[in-house]
């Protein structure tokens, strides 16, 4: 029990305590508030209803994002690993939207589709999809080919091969890509919340910014850091045990 | 009715099966013997439709089964899931009798990690059978396994063959498998490899 729980709530208790020996040596609320401080306007935003919409606001954009990059990355990545010709052709493509700073292609999405959620999106999905697509394509080319041989024998159906044979194999890289997924996509929704959007987390600490309001920042960004933990800890981890089951039996 | 008749494989510039051409019928077993390296599981992915890259002509059935060098199971689903994602219109009942006949009834929702070895290829044959192939292609199944456990397989597939009479066709380098198993022994030897004795067919 101590290694399951203890040690990561000592550890996050280190990090508060570290942050209140800052505050007092700082001793300058404007630019380190000391945590305790945080407690009230946190409370006022939260009952005011502010703080639920744009948290709302952000997350439905960060699932849009994954939902669609998860998506393209993974049927990329999937033919590029099975298709060597495809991947010479692809590869270039994908260096070079590699190499592309996040902040261009965010500010070229809002300068030809307009300032719109479509826009917003569309950004925050380019970012993410050679990511994704890099790691599956990896995860693609690693396929056994015996149970390959063994489906195409047994004339197994495009649609149980896919299931049952290839995603099971393609598990853990799934996982590493979500996991890699989630926490870039929302940094990264935040920025085109900042440059372009009137709601959501990014577009608050925008706001506070310009009001020097260090308080404020800390506030919305930390509120979300425990969003992202729920997620982590409902839904990503719990679906990666049950994938990994039969590795445990 | 199985038809091979191939004129010729190569890898590369490098030719590695000569004519190589026989006929299996229904409720035959025929043994490809010969040593490691021949080339006998090139001529069996021939046959089995795996390797289209060849000079020659393979007539097939359409209901085939396979059984490997290893046990090649899905290690992420059941035993029972295992012959019945790969058998679509295999009953859960089905398929429970068929794990019965090889001895695995109560391992039904094991994980094939969680099965021996021998298990493990026991669970392969069934999945092989539970098609009701017509021709049933198996690679060195009883390569590497401790005496006890061979001889519990080799009665178990002699069985299985004589219930389901399906053609069948399997390699081996051991004579004596070759002899309890098969109708008829086929010898493939040389480089490029042919068969020795030629069948009696002509061409």
């Amino acid at each position: 029990m101590t290694s399951r729980l203890g040690v990561p709530a000592l550890s996050l208790l280190g990090l508060l305590a570290l942050w209140i020996v800052a505050a007092t040596l700082t001793a300058d609320p404007q630019v380190l508030p000391q945590p305790f401080s945080l407690v009230a306007p946190f409370l006022s935003e939260l009952r005011s209803g502010e703080l639920a919409y744009h948290l709302g606001q952000t997350l439905v954009r960060v699932l849009w994002a994954f939902g669609l990059a998860m998506t393209l990355g993974m049927i990329l990545g999937l033919l590029m690993g099975r298709f060597e010709r495809l991947n010479r052709w692809l590869d270039p493509w994908l260096v070079v939207f590699l190499n592309l700073p996040a902040l261009v292609l965010i500010v070229l999405c809002y300068l030809w589709i307009g300032l719109n959620e479509t826009a917003a999106i569309v950004a925050v999905t380019l970012n993410k999809v050679p990511n994704v697509t890099v790691t599956i394509r990896e995860g693609a080319r690693a396929f056994s080919p015996q149970l390959d041989a063994m489906a195409r024998v047994y004339g197994m159906s495009a649609g149980a091969r896919l299931r049952h044979v290839l995603l099971p194999q393609l598990a853990p890289f799934v996982a590493a890509a979500a996991r890699g997924g989630v926490a870039v996509i929302w940094k990264i929704v935040l920025v085109v919340e900042f440059l372009g959007r009137s709601s959501g987390i990014g577009f608050q600490i925008h706001l506070y910014f310009q009001l020097f309001d260090v308080g404020m920042v800390l506030i919305y960004a930390l509120s979300f850091i425990v969003v992202m933990l729920a997620v982590e800890w409902l839904f990503l981890q719990p679906w990666e045990r049950r994938a990994r089951r039969w590795r445990l039996a | 009715m199985i038809r091979v008749d191939i004129r010729a494989k190569f890898f590369g510039e490098t030719p590695v099966l000569g004519p190589v051409a026989f006929d299996i019928a229904q409720g035959e077993t025929v043994a490809i013997l010969g040593p490691s390296g021949i080339g006998k599981t090139t001529l069996l992915r021939i046959v089995a439709g795996l390797d289209d890259d060849f000079e020659g002509h393979v007539e097939r059935p359409a209901r085939l089964a396979m059984v490997f060098q290893e046990p090649t199971l899905l290690p992420w689903r059941s035993a029972l899931k295992n012959l019945t994602l790969v058998h679509p219109d295999l009953s859960r009942k089905g398929a429970r009798e068929m794990l019965a006949r090889v001895g695995l009834a109560d391992k039904e929702r094991a994980f094939p990690g969680q099965l021996s070895l021998g298990q493990q290829r026991r669970l392969a044959l069934a999945r092989a059978f539970a098609g009701h192939p017509d021709l049933l292609i198996m690679d060195e199944p009883f390569v590497s396994l401790d005496p006890a456990t061979a001889e519990t397989m080799l009665a178990l597939t002699e069985r299985l063959i004589a219930e389901e009479r399906p053609a069948t066709l399997f390699v081996t380098h051991a004579r004596a498998e070759a002899e309890r198993l098969a109708t008829r022994v086929l010898d493939l030897a040389g480089a490029p490899a042919t068969l020795h004795p030629m069948p009696d067919r002509t061409r």
